[in-house]
């Protein structure tokens, strides 16, 4: 299974229709499928804060919000998604490029992807780690969650998952 | 012009046009509640600098709805790259009115970059912002609420005496979606009517 295109297909399954990004190089393929599909919209935003705040909004205005962003960006987004998709009880589902992980290449991306799976656990935000055959499965189940418990649910994948074939 | 004025006007405007209002943490918040409480105005308590960011997902994901985001000087001066992607998003349902008092007006008024000559106007124009303007009277922000784009009010520092707003951050978010998702409103009615 094509790693970008099971996660393309869970976003599809859980009826995603609204994506707000930050680029990564992982998700070059997802963020074109992303792009092109006319049954999302899709919103590149400068930081992924902001991505939290646009992806509020769709939300209340009915829309179903993926932010797609690598987990550099979710320690830019604390602060919004503590302060505002948990004070309110905003759902979100986020599928994060976790950098920093073994094989990773780029020094600077280590001390973040070392803490990462520490302050997802701290900021309470279920995590999901799958393997590409169960991604699209996990993508769908990820949003389910998020809608149901109405927090921010983190899909979290690593240089392993996208190297897949 | 007090910021209360202003919000004053951006709430009457908001109410003529059916639009949702989105406002900016702190006093500005208090102050919209105080003089017009409204379901279809959300106040944010917290996640500074997200206000213009909260109406421009609003206002992608309602087309048929006006969407007015009232923001601060130094709650834009936090998230400037908002003004790019309202450049390159921006529907035409939507403005951004920046009320810029020069200071950090829920903190003691400290006094943000504006105060010491940064153009937020400018900034605006050269994030690609295609309708731009400095209202700096009643009646210069009377007309600007019209339009879309970026406003800049330019406002008195100081907060108004408004007590707090008694309203959970659930019964907030319920009251506005309820008002949000209703299609009563929506412009294609406004023409109707």
């Amino acid at each position: 299974m094509n790693p970008t295109l099971a996660v393309f297909r869970g976003l599809k399954r859980a009826q995603i229709d609204f994506a707000a990004s930050v680029p990564c190089v992982n998700l070059q393929q997802l963020l074109n499928l992303v792009g092109e599909d006319p049954g999302i919209i899709h919103v590149p935003v400068t930081r992924e804060e902001e991505g939290v705040g646009v992806c509020a909004g769709a939300w209340m205005g009915g829309k179903k919000p993926v932010l797609l962003m690598q987990n550099s960006g979710l320690g830019n987004s604390v602060n919004a998604l503590a302060s505002l998709d948990f004070l309110y009880e905003i759902p979100l589902l986020m599928i994060i490029s976790h950098r920093g992980c073994e094989g990773e290449p780029i020094v600077g991306q280590v001390p973040m992807g070392r803490l990462t799976p520490g302050l997802l656990g701290a900021m309470q935000i279920p995590r999901f780690s799958p393997a590409p055959a169960q991604a699209e499965a996990t993508v769908a189940k990820a949003w389910s969650l998020a809608a149901a418990e109405r927090k921010p649910v983190a899909v979290l994948l690593d240089l392993q998952f996208w190297r897949e074939t | 012009m007090k910021r209360i004025e202003a919000i004053a006007l951006a709430a009457e405007a908001a109410e003529g046009q059916n639009a949702l209002l989105v406002c900016n943490i702190g006093f500005p918040s208090r102050e919209l509640y105080a003089v017009k409480d409204r379901s279809e105005n959300f106040y944010m308590l917290g996640s500074m600098g997200l206000a213009s960011s909260i109406g421009l997902g609003l206002a992608l994901a309602r087309p048929g709805r006006r969407v007015i985001v009232l923001e601060g000087d130094g709650a834009v001066l936090m998230n400037l790259g908002t003004l790019a992607t309202i450049a390159h998003h921006a529907p035409e349902n939507y403005l951004l009115v920046i009320l810029d008092n020069c200071c950090y007006g829920s903190t003691g008024s400290q006094p943000t970059c504006t105060c010491l000559g940064t153009d937020l106007e400018g900034i605006a124009k050269g994030a690609g912002v295609a309708s731009t303007r400095t209202a700096a009277n009643a009646e210069d922000l009377r007309l600007a609420l019209k339009g879309n784009g970026v406003v800049i009010a330019k406002v008195e520092p100081g907060n108004a005496d408004v007590p707090v707003i008694c309203l959970s951050p659930c019964e907030i978010l319920t009251k506005f979606m309820g008002a949000a998702l209703s299609t009563v409103g929506s412009s294609q009615n406004i023409r109707q009517a």
